[in-house]
């Protein structure tokens, strides 16, 4: 028997049993027994609760798997998601789902050269992605390394200066680097987490337990977990989102830099390379081999961090 | 069947009646559950902000917790070993209590995972089939496969064999020994698994280590003994219950060896670490030493060495270790010493300095200590109604009657 029946499983065997003719008493027994929640469902008519109950399985509760969703069952949680939305923050927001193309998988290219840590990508990321503004979750650290080291236990994610860049000082964003091997996708238990086609490692927010072993098992110190309900101001909120990246993330899960890929699956930048305004940033599809990533790759000294840890990022360093 | 609801029925009469220490007892456990309980509602309410937990220090006293209790229930098989391999009389009667330690520590790990869950509602993602378990890649879910297996086994062997003393029958070996085979193979494995959860992670040079697993089988072979050692005396001045001298002889001895190897293995990593001196050791300079002025840890490392050291210097010395009263007390000190030494001293420097190199420190909130504290509790609220149960039987005070099925009415606490 295939995962999709048997999540479908409950929600079918108690409307059948509902559909049976038997007297009140009986009923009710056999929906407390069901289900054992019954008990809140309102009672009216057997056609009442069966609609209630039916509409319970169908509920975020018993949300399938992303990957086990037909697009059906995913319109179904789209449109649900909005109302949520709706209902929350007072804002109508649309959430799509769009899908991974064909021959790409992109790459981030920064140039650390050019990097002058103002950290501009940092805060058009949070506004992007509905990031939780207090506490504030940030997807983007910017390291200031002391000129001469590539060590990152030697750089300082909390400087605050009247002007950057510093002098002796160079500057080295990190987020996610959307690795081809990844360590955090490995150890989910419940494969909340995974990577697509086009090298984008997303998480169901819908599926994540919350046990942060991902969080754990980062490298890069790229996830950030929502300890509490997410904050966003009602004006500050982007209502272009999307399923597997800036929609509002629930309490208790954990989200990550998806490389913006609502906008970049539709030919966009992310927002932090349009943020930038030093040009550091290259973004783009490297089996493209007349994309200007390409061309970084072939002709620039490319490095990557923590080479040693095989996790091969999708997301490179070079000078130029 | 019908004896089999007697048996239950007798049983749960046992839990429910005894005399007034036992309740005293009992609800002095109700209240720390109670505290626990309104810590873990208050935590539901609000989320895991409540905790002193960070995105830097993403597991902290739940999980710490959890590691060294998965020690204590594999510290049963210390007990099976000398029973049944090296078929030690005196050692058989009581692996019962063994396994019954087993089946309260499983029951606090499962409810220390739990606790630590973001989302608690979606527990059911981990059940294969209904869920989506990422088996065989995860060691998370291999740890809910074998500790949720060990339980069952642990239930099995105990259960089984009171039924069968219930009645009055010798019970058939083909029923229980190839679970007591299993069940020593299966208890290395859920503390190899524990381990092996910190040890496959590349990222967390502390915890990558090939002595994590051997470390903490053979803390847990010293704590869980420990354990068993100074419950074994409290049943014997509570109860009729009599352990031969013998038992105390092999328990002693196994928690020496194991202290040692203890020990050395901390010593090994030690000078890995500081001998090497390379970028991979900061976890374990913040540990021992604190880097630039953070040191929160490094008192609690210290204080777990010396218990440590004390433990072992105790065990290991043959006229120190003669009378009990020395032994209870290095007992003791090696229960709290290694539960510091998994706690504050593995789980939580793993993640300082963080993978960029931030140093973030933690400990515990007072939300977080009250929920610990509430599931200790409940660990020992399940042994206390286990042993309660369990008991009267394996000494032959209950005992499943023909012709008089009503039990008789008085007490029949040992
Ligand atoms: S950087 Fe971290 S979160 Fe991103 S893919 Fe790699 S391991 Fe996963
Ligand atoms: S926190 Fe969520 S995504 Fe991360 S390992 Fe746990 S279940 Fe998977």
């Amino acid at each position: 028997m295939t995962q999709e029946k048997f999540t479908q499983r409950p929600s079918r065997l108690v409307e059948k049993k509902l559909q049976e003719k038997l007297p009140r008493r009986e009923f009710l027994k056999g929906m407390i027994a069901a289900t054992g929640v019954a008990a809140a469902v309102s009672l009216g008519t057997k056609d009442a609760g069966a609609s209630a109950l039916s509409d319970f399985f169908k509920s975020a509760f018993f949300q399938k798997h992303y990957k086990e969703m037909t697009p059906d069952e995913k319109k179904v949680v789209l449109a649900r998601l909005e109302k949520e939305t709706r209902e929350r923050y007072g804002v109508e927001v649309k959430i799509g789902d769009p899908p991974p193309l064909d021959g790409v998988e992109f790459a981030y290219f920064l140039n650390l050269q050019k990097c002058i840590g103002c950290r501009r990508c940092v805060y058009a990321c949070v506004a992007e992605n509905n990031q939780s503004r207090d506490p504030q979750i940030q997807y983007i650290k910017v390291l200031e390394m002391p000129e001469g080291s590539l060590d990152v236990d030697e750089g300082e994610i909390f400087y605050d200066h009247e002007k950057v860049p510093q002098p002796g000082k160079f500057y080295m964003p990190v987020q996610c680097h959307q690795c081809s091997d990844p360590p955090c996708t490995k150890v989910c238990p419940v494969e909340a987490t995974w990577k697509e086609p086009d090298g984008i490692v997303v998480i169901d927010y819908d599926w994540c337990i919350g046990c942060r072993y991902c969080e754990a098992a980062c490298p890069y110190e790229a996830r950030r977990f929502n300890f509490t309900e997410p904050q966003i101001p009602k004006d500050e909120i982007n209502p272009n989102q999307s399923y597997l990246s800036n929609r509002i993330r629930p309490r208790g899960v954990m989200e990550k830099c998806t490389f913006c890929l609502h906008r970049t699956r539709e030919g966009r930048y992310p927002a932090c390379l349009e943020a930038c305004p030093t040009g550091s940033r290259k973004f783009g599809n490297l089996l493209d081999p007349k994309s200007e990533v390409r061309a970084i790759l072939e002709t620039k000294r490319v490095f990557v961090l923590k080479e040693d840890l095989k996790t091969h990022p999708h997301f490179y360093y070079f000078f130029g | 069947m019908a004896i089999y609801f007697q048996f239950w029925k007798d049983m749960i009469r046992q839990v429910l009646i005894g005399p007034r220490i036992y309740y005293i007892w009992l609800g002095f456990l109700g209240v720390l559950m109670l505290i626990g309980s309104a810590g873990y509602y208050y935590q539901l309410r609000n989320g895991l902000i409540v905790t002193n937990m960070s995105d830097q220090i993403s597991w902290g006293a739940y999980i710490a917790n959890f590691t060294y209790i998965v020690g204590l229930a594999a510290a049963a098989v210390m007990l099976v070993i000398p029973a049944y391999v090296y078929k030690i009389k005196a050692m058989k009667e009581i692996t019962l209590i063994g396994e019954l330690f087993a089946i309260s520590a499983i029951v606090m790990c499962l409810m220390f995972v739990t606790v630590d869950m973001g989302r608690p509602d979606r527990f059911w993602h981990l059940i294969p089939k209904l869920g989506r378990m990422n088996w065989p890649i995860s060691m998370l879910s291999w740890d809910v496969i074998v500790l949720n297996g060990y339980l069952l086994i642990n239930l099995h062997i105990p259960g089984y064999l009171l039924y069968k003393k219930y009645r009055g029958q010798p019970p058939t070996d083909a029923y229980y020994m190839p679970f007591v085979i299993i069940s020593v193979f299966w208890a290395v494995s859920i503390h190899t698994v524990t381990a092996f959860l910190y040890a496959g992670l590349g990222g967390k040079p502390f915890w990558n280590s090939a002595v994590v697993a051997p470390r903490f089988l053979a803390s847990a072979f010293a704590v869980g003994p420990s354990f068993i050692l100074l419950t074994l005396q409290i049943i014997e001045k509570y109860s009729s219950f009599k352990v031969e001298h013998e038992v105390y002889r092999v328990l002693k001895r196994i928690i020496a060896v194991s202290l040692l190897i203890n020990l050395f293995l901390l010593a090994s990593e030690v000078f890995k670490e500081f001998y090497t001196d390379s970028a991979h050791s900061a976890s374990a300079k913040y540990l021992f030493t604190g880097i630039d002025g953070y040191v929160l840890l490094v008192p609690f490392i210290w204080t777990a060495i010396v218990l440590n050291v004390v433990a072992t210097v105790i065990y290991a010395s043959p006229q120190w270790s003669r009378g009990m009263r020395n032994v209870n007390i290095a007992s003791v000190c090696a229960i709290v010493g290694i539960w510091i030494e998994k706690g504050m001293g593995l789980i939580v420097p793993g993640f300082v300095p963080s993978p960029l190199g931030t140093i973030v420190e933690y400990s515990p909130s007072l939300v977080e200590l009250a929920v610990c504290l509430g599931i200790w509790a409940t660990g020992f609220f399940v042994f206390t109604l286990l042993l309660k149960a369990a008991l009267p039987i394996e000494i032959g005070t209950v005992r499943h009657r023909e012709e008089n099925w009503e039990f008789p009415r008085s007490s029949s606490w040992p």
